[in-house]
């Protein structure tokens, strides 16, 4: 199959202007600003089927149809913060094949009736955004970024922006407080950031990925997309492999591939032929699943992984072999996400620590198994009580991690080793007899 | 003065926002003020405030919640490997530990010349190339991919020279 995000992957030295102008670049964008209304364009998207590759697959056309209208500045903002553990696509899409996420960008701008458009980057990303600015400059200088674009009245620039280490700035509203200059915390929402965004400007918030698929779509057009992938889950996703895998890296398929086919037939397998325990297909923040058959073979798309009471969101698939102690993927996940949380809402910010000095206790096996029901407890409280994703976040793993893998957990268990030794003359305690 | 010494490079970074929003350039400046004094100094963040026209307190803020800027002298260049989940199952955690051995420090130690700051950070977007790392200096930030505790020794011995 051709490529259309990772296009680069076909076509040697994309990341040139005169490469990617050769293969058809900014062709898709001459054509909306020249012959389209941003109604228009706004229709092809949203009938293409595309849906957000960031992790909410919100569908993208409709994101912009929402904007308010009448409002004197629009803006667009591509959100490359990149920061979910096992996600490492944004990155190879703009160090390798950045003109088609700029275009992407471009023509969402167009859409929206943005004369700026932002893409914030990862701090880390210092590099790939420096590389970006070139691309953009060379874009100014060839007459594709300025004023009276091909001759219209329309006017556009695009500009980088670099973060500087905080993963909820990936949730939009985080992002645009740290765009303004403000410490990157989620806002209260309503209003969403399509009626207040940007400097309290109606703003579109996409992903990377997202929009480098929109020059294909313009170009070969709605039919031709939604005709790839598998019904609601249009086109095709980067799939970031990383884990237990003979060959990790990006993969891009149309939606409908099972995660089977990806590990085995794409990936190489496990190292040393082992059996997959766990996955976890959308980062730090995914439900655990099995390794199970009934997983294996369930396809990557929105409906079947939801069906199986998981996510695909950003397809950041982390695979675990037999080998890995659950209960230390877990100390690894609450370690991450006490870190990252913003320190906004009190059960985000109280309960990502103390699930953390719970696991930190597991780890050095320091529990008993009434603190691991605490773990229950505490992930319990957290959960839907704050005001962005990034408390679920914390919690899915753990309880999902718990539900499947508790007896990685309980060999921690001081009491649970005690109850695993030879009968003792006395019955064990009445609170293990209650418990079991 | 960074406000004389980095005039083109602030005028280029507000010229990105409204003129009204010039805080929006606040992150920008603060990566210059670091790389000028090696950490953000309480002076710095003076600077910052003053070109921007906002309060220290709000500069400081900046600096204390975003992990890459710095309130405190470190190493001359900080070695961030990532620690994180995807990274460790292809054994991060214990080419951090023997990297950190190596040079005779714990994670999130200083070497004793003060060059290297080795730390364990979480998740750098290069999960299929562990273990990885990235060094931040004064130059700014390069990631060095699929390293061993060899070919990263070999790293730093190159950036002590400098």
């Amino acid at each position: 199959m051709e490529h259309i995000v990772l296009r680069h992957r076909d076509i040697p030295d994309l990341h040139k202007l005169d490469v990617y102008i050769k293969n058809g670049g900014f062709e898709a964008f001459k054509k909306v600003v020249t012959t389209m209304k941003p109604e228009e364009v706004i229709k092809v998207v949203q009938d293409s089927g595309l849906r957000g590759r960031g992790g909410a697959g919100f569908p993208t056309g409709t994101k912009w149809s929402f904007l308010t209208k009448n409002r004197p500045t629009y803006y667009v903002v591509c959100n490359s913060d990149e920061s979910e553990p096992g996600t490492f696509k944004d990155r190879e899409i703009m160090e390798k094949n950045p003109f088609q996420l700029l275009e992407g960008i471009m023509i969402a701008a167009y859409a929206a009736k943005a004369n700026v458009a932002y893409n914030y980057l990862r701090g880390e990303f210092w590099q790939v955004a420096k590389f970006q600015d070139e691309c953009i400059a060379e874009l100014r200088a060839q007459g594709f970024l300025g004023k009276n674009l091909f001759g219209t009245n329309y006017s556009l620039d695009v500009f980088t922006h670099l973060g500087a280490g905080a993963y909820i700035c990936g949730e939009e509203s985080a992002l645009l407080e740290s765009l303004e200059g403000k410490l990157g915390q989620p806002r209260l929402k309503p209003p969403f950031p399509a009626d207040k965004g940007l400097y309290e400007m109606p703003t579109v918030v996409n992903n990377t990925e997202t929009l480098t698929n929109v020059p294909m779509i313009i170009t070969k057009g709605a039919e031709w997309y939604k005709s790839i992938g598998v019904p609601n889950s249009a086109g095709t996703k980067v799939m970031c492999v990383s884990g237990h895998v003979n060959k990790p890296g990006n993969y891009e398929f149309a939606f409908g591939l099972t995660l089977r086919q990806l590990i085995y037939d794409h990936c190489g397998g496990v190292p040393s032929g082992k059996k997959v325990k766990a996955v976890m297909l959308s980062g730090a923040s995914s439900v655990v699943l099995s390794g199970s058959d009934d997983i294996l073979d369930m396809a990557l798309d929105y409906d079947s992984v939801a069906k199986k009471g998981s996510a695909l969101g950003s397809a950041s698939i982390i695979v675990m072999d037999e080998t890995v102690d659950m209960s230390w993927v877990l100390l690894k996940t609450c370690r991450f996400f006490k870190h990252e949380s913003c320190g906004k809402c009190t059960p985000c910010r109280e309960g990502t620590y103390w699930m953390l000095n719970i696991m930190e206790r597991v780890g050095k096996n320091q529990v008993t198994k009434a603190d691991i029901d605490l773990l229950n407890n505490v992930a319990s409280q957290i959960q839907g009580k704050c005001l962005c994703p990034l408390g679920e976040f914390a919690v899915t793993p753990m309880l999902s991690g718990l539900k499947i893998f508790r007896a990685d957990f309980d060999s921690h268990a001081t009491d649970a080793k005690a109850a695993a030794k030879p009968a003792p003359a006395k019955a064990a305690p009445k609170k293990e007899a209650v418990a079991g | 003065m960074l406000a004389e010494k980095y005039r083109s490079q602030i005028e280029s970074t507000l010229a990105k926002y409204p003129a009204d929003q010039k805080r929006s350039a606040v992150m920008q400046l603060l990566y210059i003020a670091q790389s000028e004094y090696g950490y953000v100094t309480k002076e710095a963040m003076q600077e910052v405030a003053d070109i921007l026209e906002i309060e220290p307190t709000q500069v400081a803020s900046i600096v204390g919640f975003y992990s890459l800027y710095y309130d405190h002298k470190a190493g001359e260049h900080h070695i961030q490997v990532c620690t994180d989940l995807p990274c460790a199952l292809r054994g991060a955690d214990k080419f951090a530990e023997d990297l950190c051995a190596k040079f005779g420090v714990k994670l999130g130690d200083t070497t004793k010349d003060g060059k290297f700051t080795i730390e364990g950070v979480m998740c750098l977007a290069a999960c299929d190339k562990a273990p990885m790392f990235q060094v931040q200096n004064k130059e700014g930030i390069k990631y060095y991919e699929n390293q061993t505790v060899e070919s990263a020794a070999k790293v730093m011995e190159e950036l002590g020279k400098k």
